[in-house]
């Protein structure tokens, strides 16, 4: 009981930034303030309003797309081999796998940057979206492996025995059972890549950023409300998707139950 | 598939070995089903009868050997080429779809339209008496009902040979006796071979045109059930295939296979018996004699040759536990309402058998 209270505590206290700006993208002043003594949409109005705003949004959003596809592919392609493959060097896999976890992430973003402006890849979507696949890969396996090795190999076996080659048994049975995790890992790939703030900073140059990038240099030069709002939405999508991403989870564990009991069901 | 139709369902495992590590899960099997045929693969558990099924079913790749199916070889055909049936030991119906679409997917899967798939589904459903389950999820059957609707989905495109792995082994012993008969019906129905995996003996004698009986990877006896039975050729299944008295003792001279034989028991005295292998000299001599071949006669006042230690009654037969001279435990099944002679427990009685039914094998 106590350590619940003490979780709540924390978590509030966490939080309480993240609260605090939404009340603070409304004020109708010019400058932040909190509380906010009014009411007002503009700095929203003027977030829409801006093109460097939404030219970095849309950046950001082809940036995230592409990386929570490629990552998903990639992460599933890798995720079936860690499961089923026989592959050598599993271990090796794994520990190459979980590495963008592991090492410090502005380690990772000068090493990028250093890579990427020999290959003139800095503020190129190309470079950002390998970058953000990198990060967002591990996230992928570990949702696509927990899904694979709740699923129950011997239906992919029956799919065979039925006669539908490895790819339909692939198609027709093992995906649509692991689809909510799919869709949830790709959820989360995308998020990643749309928060990413780090790396983002190096390998963005001046006219192709993403909106943390472009975030930042807010804070650097014009401290506007309109940071506020942009942050408020910045957190209600990454919200939205966690919710998402959870809610498909919990789709995928009564799927697997129902499958259970399918299989444990007595006469 | 080539061959003439009466070929179609023939199956042959030649030379077959597989090991996993040091384990020959698999050792050198040979056998041969015809068409039409009910095999049953019989053996403890770890024998290999799933490893041998896997090469058939081409979920597994021998290290040696080789598969023919319909006079064809598969040996390293994928599984989805071999156009096999195939039941597993667990439900494996796929649970996002109906049990119809599950019948119906084979057929999808060999391009068939969906007039006809529907079609063909339904009357699979209908040979598993399932007629009106066709639209619930397997989640909302009952394991005897999906075990079914897994036999209609691996029956659908009428393959000529089907694999059961245990497919009974998770229903209760009602509902299980109650398949073993449709399942067998629905051999001779539909003309099907069958290789069918089990570790119930039973199962295996009621079901099987003929058993196979594997021990360590190895085939002990192939044969009819009344075979295995009455003539086992090794110990393994002698001990292994119904109830049976071992009797361990010597031999003074080498008997060759079939041969009468006089074995000296360990705790003296000897015992006629028949040499089911070729017996060494001076070798150890383990006898095998069932209880029902086992008489068991008065006394007579002549001295007994045994006495009765327990009598068990359990309605159509009373089973005696015996001691003989030398010390060995037996049993002898003495079946009620035949007039013959039930001894009491301490009785004195003399024992009696054709030495054909004790069959003596090396220890
Ligand atoms: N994939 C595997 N990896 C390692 N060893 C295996 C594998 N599959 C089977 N074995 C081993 O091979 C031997 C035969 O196994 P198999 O599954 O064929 O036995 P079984 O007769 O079907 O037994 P059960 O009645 O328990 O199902 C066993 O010793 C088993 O441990
Ligand atoms: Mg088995």
């Amino acid at each position: 009981m106590a350590l619940n209270a003490a979780a709540y505590a924390v978590t509030v206290f966490l939080l309480l930034p993240t609260l605090i700006i939404a009340p603070m993208s409304v004020g109708p002043e010019r400058l932040l303030s909190f509380p906010p003594k009014g009411f007002s949409l503009r700095w929203y109005a003027a977030y829409f309003e801006d093109r460097d705003w939404l030219r970095a949004t849309l950046f950001s959003a082809e940036a995230g797309l592409i990386s929570a596809v490629c990552a998903t592919v990639i992460g599933t392609m890798l995720a079936l081999a860690l499961v089923r493959g026989r592959l050598p060097g599993k271990g090796l896999i794994e520990l190459l796998v979980i590495g963008p976890v592991i090492v410090p992430h502005i380690a990772l973003a000068v090493a990028m940057f250093l890579v990427f402006e020999q290959l003139r890849l800095t503020g190129t979507l190309l470079g950002f979206a390998m970058a953000h696949t990198v990060l967002a890969l591990p996230f992928v396996v570990f949702t696509l492996l927990a899904a694979l090795y709740r699923f129950d190999v011997e239906l992919e076996r029956a799919a065979l025995s039925c006669g539908a080659g490895p790819l339909r048994a692939f198609r027709h049975v093992t995906l649509p059972l692991i689809a909510p995790g799919l869709v949830s890992a790709a959820l989360f790939a995308f998020i990643i890549s749309f928060d990413e703030a780090v790396v983002s900073f190096f390998i963005s140059d001046l006219d192709r950023k993403t909106l943390p990038r472009k975030m930042f240099e807010d804070i650097d030069f014009n401290i506007s409300p309109t940071l506020a709002a942009v942050a408020t939405m910045l957190t209600a999508l990454t919200i939205l998707a966690l919710l998402l991403g959870f809610g498909l989870k919990r789709g995928l564990e009564r799927r697997a139950r129902a499958a259970g009991t399918a299989a444990e069901a007595g006469p | 598939m080539g061959g003439p139709d009466g070929m179609q369902g023939r199956v042959a495992v030649q030379g077959l070995v597989k090991r996993f590590g040091p384990v020959n899960a698999v050792d050198h099997v040979s056998l041969e089903v015809s068409s039409g045929e009910f095999l049953a693969l019989l053996g403890p558990s770890g024998s290999g009868k799933t490893t041998i099924l896997m090469a058939i079913a081409g979920f597994e790749y021998p290290d040696e050997g080789r598969i023919l199916i319909g006079g064809e070889e598969v040996t390293w055909a994928p599984p989805n080429r071999r156009n096999l049936g195939m039941v597993f030991q667990r439900y494996t119906l796929f649970p996002h779809m109906s049990v119809l679409e599950n019948i119906a997917f084979p057929l999808k899967m060999r391009g068939v339209g969906r007039a006809e798939r529907e079609e063909r589904a339904r009357a699979a459903l209908a040979t598993v008496r399932l007629g009106q389950m066709g639209g619930r999820k397997p989640a909302q059957l009952s394991g005897g009902q999906q075990q079914r609707v897994a036999i209609a989905r691996a029956i659908v495109y009428r393959p000529r040979v089907l694999l059961m792995d245990e497919p009974l082994s998770a229903l209760d012993k009602n509902l299980r006796e109650e398949m073993q008969i449709e399942i067998k019906h629905l051999q001779r129905e539909i003309g099907i071979t069958v290789i069918f995996v089990t570790h119930d003996q039973t199962e295996a004698l009621t079901m099987a045109d003929r058993v196979a009986v594997l021990d360590h990877g190895r085939l002990q006896q192939l044969g009819a059930p009344r075979e295995l039975y009455e003539a086992p050729e090794t110990v393994f299944v002698a001990g292994f295939v119904g109830e049976t008295n071992f009797c361990e003792g010597r031999l003074a001279r080498p008997a060759a296979r079939g041969e009468a034989v006089m074995v000296a028991l360990d705790g003296g005295g000897t015992m006629p018996a028949i040499a089911a292998q070729a017996l060494p000299a001076g070798g150890r001599i383990k006898v095998a004699l069932r209880p029902e071949r086992l008489r068991v006669l008065p006394a007579d006042g002549e001295g007994g040759t045994a006495r009765v230690t327990e009598a068990i009654y359990a309605g159509n037969a009373t089973t005696l536990m015996l001691e003989g001279q030398g010390g060995q435990r037996l049993r002898a099944r003495v079946p009620a309402g035949a007039g013959l002679h039930e001894p009491r427990p301490g009785e004195a009685v003399r024992l009696s058998w054709q030495p054909a039914d004790a069959r003596a094998f090396p220890a």
